[in-house]
């Protein structure tokens, strides 16, 4: 990678079947994302936004065509190198959160370090310091239920950074959130990516999200229908 | 990471109380219905062994083929020397001679003319030497209702109810009607001693315990017996070593003489080896069918269970976990429902077991005419097995079951997980 793509897509084909149809949800997507991108991918629902994100997340494999993400191509990954790929590289945020509901905020944030194996010290230390990120420091104990949803959205967010990862995919990250509470969580992200010159990339069709967009690759029925780079967004104000 | 399932599983109460109590009642069902009849097979064999087929018994070759007539005129004779060579040969075995015996009781008015007659179902155990062990065997102390056991030759004890419809009572003197060894009319004047109760309706219906001295001499039977029953000196009856004595008697036994003696062990006799292979084949099944049973309870609820967790598969897929990871963890989960579910059930098993152990389930009205050696009150019996009986069923039940229903999440697309996670 010598051009600092962390994503290149090529030819990117994937069809699903839909009892004896079969769909297509990208049709020949050829796309570049730089490492430190704070970009976004945006169409109306059914574009094949969730699914680019899913292939490009190691989530699903393509059809035909390739997805080379720091530098591994994801069609050929078995589902072990697929899971250490996400657990060492990947942070996805969820549209509904997903936090694990019997799990204090404190552990929620600490899982994908267990799953690294890091030890408890390092872990607290990592823990607090995505909380205070987000500043939820004061909420370490709280569950899931006990909070609001922007809390709950920027739980997710020290969930998905706490391991300092090169990408992080956002599927949707606004859409059960308030104007001033999707502003607060945006700014975070934005702050995140400046500081730890981590990837973000987003799926939305949130205009909230659009204004802090760096980057705006369009997707229409499963083809990018416009690619472009906004100078002046919410991002760089 | 075991720690932190292990937090999620005590905070989350669908994944592990529900759980741990359909494992627990299963368990728990088991240990009782295990101990039950256990209870009931050892009560059974128990009864059989001391009123009528010891763990081993001799007879004469022509006695064993009819014994269920007690033919006394084939009974064994030389039974003082053979029981001295049974004693040196097999020492780890308690030996002891009987006669079983039936005639007629004839109770007597006061001008000493018939009042009334019944017949009597008798049993001659030696009870006047130092160191007899059939009072033990019998529980006759315990047995005993009013008056006392003899004390010297001519007093028999007579069964409770019996004595009741014949009028009689400690102190009560009898006629004994019957046939001698050589088939002349024997009669023979008895003391009753005390009356007993063995809560066994087959011998409570008209049982007499005489001496066995009185009765070789009522009966003609000087130096013989119907029987020599052994027993072993814990007395809990080991099939494999009884079948080895007995055959190990037969061989040096000569078999072309039928008054020649022959050994058989509990479970030759009566057709008991049927009853306890259906009673093991009955635990079996017991066994068999909540494995089955709570393996499909514990698969549907464990699918529900993954059903409801898909959101939390999904997300620690998305962070990196493997399937193989998330499986293993739904089973190490599993295990552990399992160990604690197996604990709980077998300690609320027991419980109930110990309760059928003491009260047990009165069933007189059910053996009021049976021939069967069974106790009136069938009781549960808690023994060793009773302790682990459950475990493996409640383990391998939840096993089969999480097993099962997790493959389904195992062989579910990430992609798919990932996606159920927006809905």
């Amino acid at each position: 990678m010598a051009d600092d793509n962390c994503i290149q897509t090529r030819d990117l084909v994937k069809d699903y079947s839909l009892g004896q149809q079969r769909v297509r949800a990208l049709n020949h997507v050829t796309l570049n994302f730089v490492c430190g991108e704070f970009c976004g991918v945006v169409g109306p629902s059914g574009s094949g936004k969730t699914t680019l994100l899913n292939i490009m997340g190691s989530l699903d494999s393509p059809t035909s065509g390739r997805a080379i993400v720091l530098d591994r191509d994801i069609a050929s990954l078995t589902h072990k190198e697929a899971a250490q790929l996400r657990n060492h590289h990947f942070g996805f945020i969820f549209q509904t959160f997903n936090l694990l509901p019997v799990y204090s905020v404190f552990e929620n944030v600490e899982f994908p370090l267990l799953l690294l194996g890091y030890p408890a010290s390092e872990r607290k230390k990592m823990v607090l310091e995505a909380l205070e990120w987000v500043k939820l420091t004061d909420k370490e104990k709280a569950r899931p239920n006990q909070l609001s949803g922007g809390e709950s959205q920027r739980v997710a967010v020290a969930r998905a950074i706490v391991k300092k990862p090169k990408i992080v995919f956002a599927d949707e990250p606004t859409a059960n959130l308030d104007a001033q509470n999707s502003r607060h969580i945006l700014n975070i992200m934005q702050s995140l990516n400046r500081q730890l010159q981590t990837t973000f990339i987003f799926s939305t069709h949130d205009e909230k999200v659009i204004q802090f967009l760096r980057r705006v690759v369009t997707l229409e029925d499963g083809r990018v229908t416009d690619d472009r780079v906004i100078e002046n967004s919410g991002s760089e104000s | 990471m075991i720690r932190f399932l292990l937090k999620g599983l005590l905070r989350d109460r669908s994944r592990s109380f529900f759980p741990i109590l359909i494992v627990s009642a299963g368990v728990a069902l088991t240990v009782i219905l295990y101990s039950y009849f256990n209870g009931v097979e050892i009560d059974a064999i128990r009864n059989y062994a001391v009123f009528a087929t010891g763990h081993v018994k001799a007879m004469s070759r022509a006695y064993a083929e009819q014994a269920e007539l007690i033919p006394n005129d084939l009974a064994l004779l030389g039974v003082d020397s053979l029981m001295q060579d049974l004693e040196t040969n097999y020492p780890q075995v308690r030996w002891t001679g009987r006669i079983r015996f039936g005639g007629l009781l004839d109770i007597p008015d006061e001008n000493n003319e018939t009042r009334i007659q019944g017949p009597v179902t008798g049993l001659a155990v030696d009870l006047f030497s130092v160191d007899t062990p059939e009072i033990d065997f019998l529980g006759l102390h315990r047995s005993l209702v009013q008056g006392k056991l003899p004390q010297s030759p001519g007093e028999v004890l007579i069964a409770e109810e019996y004595a009741g419809q014949l009028g009689l009572s400690a102190g009560s003197r009898v006629t004994l009607v019957s046939a001698t060894m050589n088939g002349s009319l024997a009669l023979e004047n008895f003391l009753i001693a005390g009356t007993v109760r063995f809560g066994m309706a087959a011998m409570d219906r008209s049982a007499m315990i005489a001496d066995i001295g009185d009765i070789r001499l009522a009966l003609d039977m000087e130096d013989a017996a119907g029987e020599i029953l052994g027993f072993f000196s814990d007395e809990i009856y080991k099939d494999e070593d009884a079948m080895a004595i007995a055959a190990e008697f037969n061989q040096a036994a000569p078999t072309d003489d039928e008054f020649a003696p022959v050994m058989y062990a509990l479970s030759e006799q009566s057709d008991l080896r049927g009853m306890l292979q259906q009673t093991d084949s009955v635990i079996g099944m017991i066994n068999g069918v909540f494995i089955a049973v709570m393996a499909m309870v514990l698969w549907n609820a464990g699918l529900m269970g993954t059903i409801r967790r898909y959101g939390e598969i999904g997300v620690r897929l998305a962070m990196g976990e493997n399937k193989g990871s998330v499986y293993r963890s739904l089973i190490l989960e599993a295990l552990m429902i399992g160990f604690v579910g197996s604990l709980l059930g077998t300690a609320i098993g027991l419980g109930f077991a110990y309760l059928l152990q003491s009260k047990g389930i009165d069933a007189a009205g059910m053996m009021k005419s049976s021939n069967v050696m069974m106790s009136n009150v069938l009781r549960a019996r808690i023994t060793a097995g009773s302790f682990f009986v459950g475990f493996l069923p409640g383990l391998l039940a939840i096993l089969l079951g999480t097993g099962l229903s997790g493959l389904s999440v195992y062989k579910r697309q990430t992609s798919q997980l990932f996606k159920e996670l927006e809905v």
